[in-house]
């Protein structure tokens, strides 16, 4: 009691009213998840608390109504892609701009900061607009190549503190041994990168999975993901049964979670919105 | 052979131009490709229109209330959710910041980010309707004697951007708040301050730079809502968002220049909005900030 005594009533009043609030976030985000997946393993329910029964026959019927073999693998193949396209453009890049100063290097920057300060919606319709001029409308390409936008510069930003923090002179020293470029970045780069770079990848898979509105301006018929499929079942709701709609919102939470958590095995919760922060400390 | 100097590959790499800094190309090049042209292709064929005059849709867009209503109406969604998502985020974070387990709460507060607006907008249609879980407990403790009707409407956008955006503010808001150097705020309470003055003296000057981009970032994602304003709003009049409009004018009336002018608009609101508050952080406070980061 002394220790309490010591906080004044208004610290402890801030306190709690502070964990009022997060717990009833907390609680109703639980409540929502909660209910969708209950739903989905509900034989009918209507007007009562809990559903009547539970079954698991709307995934099967969510699997043929839906397609969803056909549309996890275009989504598989969509993040597949745009994982190593964004790696592969975006780490090099990176590397330069952690380790070289040059004209127009504020210029690169900005280039890069650009699609992630603009709503996707802003550049995804000119950017549908010339892909549906030069034919990739609709197709697989296409959706790939929007994806890219937001996820390479994305990579690029998380990758450059991450490199900075790297001692240069482990690379001399490879180069005073006779390596040339390319064999200080297989040997030397690439074992030290690695674990920051699976954390950018991961989060761009999280992030791919999950990206709406550009696939959803660029898909056709065939190219749809899992997400832009699941807000086309939500849109034309009634056709359908409820319960097949939210069996295959969940197939959908747990390719994202799956993944997630995998993902939070490597990287910070609050990496997932913010750059990697600087400091080791932790 | 006499000497001549440098070498232009020496003199190259004296500027830092040398084989690593062409690593920065190929990036560069599929930036250049696929946003920067796409960018100048929408802005000159927005001037373009189907009446052949150059500012036919410029001029159509603001005088047809049915097109300019929509700048009002998001930022009439957007502004509101931005502002109580970062109130919200700044005490919350400075309340977990002291936690010593904050993953667990971390994590839980990355599923709605992961998830995706067009999840949560599937989950409250059920969870907020009238037959859901929030309907009922709200009748049940008699806070309400009918089910609030939330969703197809205003405040379903409302929520669904603050479920997802919350999170998003919080999370960048957290980041900033751990890198302030702890000693700064001991030193503070050692002088005497209390909790309130130590906010107002230190931290806020300290964050004011880190909320103005925290500000903007969940602006930008509250600004461009597509998905929950058509399903779980009412896409054809409280919630004609200006995206609704755009994607509106490309998709069902093929009208590619009116959507890119659309389209340039809405970058323009969103440009003012966030030039705005960028430069009335710098009224508020000006003097180093960097020297204090952790």
């Amino acid at each position: 009691m002394r220790a309490s005594s010591r906080t004044p009533l208004t610290t402890r009043l801030w306190a709690f009213g502070v964990w009022s609030v997060v717990i009833f976030f907390v609680l109703n985000l639980l409540g929502l998840i909660g209910s969708v997946v209950t739903s989905s393993f509900a034989t009918r329910w209507l007007g009562t608390w809990f559903p009547a029964g539970f079954t698991w026959k709307w995934y099967f019927a969510a699997w043929d109504e839906f397609q969803l073999g056909d549309v996890l693998w275009v989504t598989f193949e969509v993040v597949g892609w745009v994982v190593v396209i964004s790696g592969l453009l975006g780490v090099p890049a990176a590397y330069a701009l952690a380790r070289r100063e040059f004209p127009g290097k504020r210029f690169v920057v900005l280039l890069l900061l650009l699609p992630l300060l603009v709503p996707s919606v802003t550049y995804g319709i000119p950017l549908a607009t010339v892909l549906y001029k030069v034919g990739f409308g609709g197709s697989l390409v296409g959706v790939i190549l929007a994806n890219l936008v937001p996820t390479v510069p994305f990579v690029v930003l998380v990758m450059i503190p991450f490199i900075e923090q790297i001692d240069p002179r482990i690379e001399s020293a490879a180069r005073v041994f006779g390596a040339n470029t390319f064999k200080v970045f297989v040997y030397v780069l690439v074992p030290i990168l690695m674990p920051g770079v699976l954390a950018a990848l991961l989060l761009v898979l999280v992030r791919t999975i999950a990206m709406f509105e550009l696939t959803f301006l660029v898909a056709g018929p065939g190219s749809q993901t899992l997400v832009v499929a699941l807000y086309y079942a939500v849109f034309a709701a009634g056709v359908r049964a409820v319960q097949s709609i939210d069996a295959m919102a969940v197939v959908y939470m747990v390719t994202t979670l799956i993944w997630l958590i995998i993902a939070l095995r490597f990287v910070n919760p609050t990496q997932i919105v913010a750059r990697a922060k600087r400091d080791t400390s932790h | 052979m006499t000497d001549r100097g440098p070498t232009l590959t020496q003199r190259l790499r004296a500027r830092g131009l040398d084989g690593v800094t062409l690593l920065v190309l190929p990036c560069v090049l599929a930036i250049i490709a696929l946003f920067i042209y796409p960018f100048l292709y929408g802005l000159w064929l927005s001037f373009q229109p189907k009446d052949g005059t150059t500012m036919g849709n410029y001029d159509r867009f603001f005088r047809e209330p049915f097109l300019y209503k929509t700048i009002w109406t998001t930022l009439k969604i957007s502004i509101p959710v931005t502002i109580l998502n970062l109130l919200l985020a700044v005490p919350i974070a400075f309340r977990v910041r002291l936690m010593k387990h904050q993953r667990l709460l971390t994590t839980i507060l990355v599923l709605p980010i992961t998830l995706g607006t067009v999840l949560v907008a599937e989950g409250m249609l059920f969870y907020f309707g009238p037959q859901g879980w929030f309907s009922r407990t709200v009748m049940a403790l008699g806070l309400m004697d009918h089910a609030p009707s939330i969703t197809h409407g205003y405040w379903g956008v409302f929520l669904s951007l603050l479920i997802t955006g919350f999170p998003f503010t919080f999370l960048l808001t957290l980041s900033y708040v751990t890198g302030i150097e702890p000693a700064l705020e001991q030193a503070a309470a050692t002088l005497g301050a209390g909790p309130a003055a130590r906010f107002r003296e230190i931290f806020l000057p300290l964050l004011l730079p880190g909320l103005a981009i925290t500000f903007c970032l969940s602006f930008v994602q509250a600004y461009s809502v597509l998905p929950s304003a058509i399903l779980v709003g009412d896409p054809a009049n409280t919630t004609r968002v200006i995206s609704i409009a755009a994607y509106q004018a490309a998709f069902e009336d093929y009208d590619y220049s009116l959507a890119s002018a659309i389209a340039m608009i809405m970058g323009a609101v969103q440009l003012v909005v966030v030039a705005a508050i960028l430069g009335a952080r710098t009224l508020v406070y000006r003097g180093p900030v960097a020297a204090a980061k952790g």
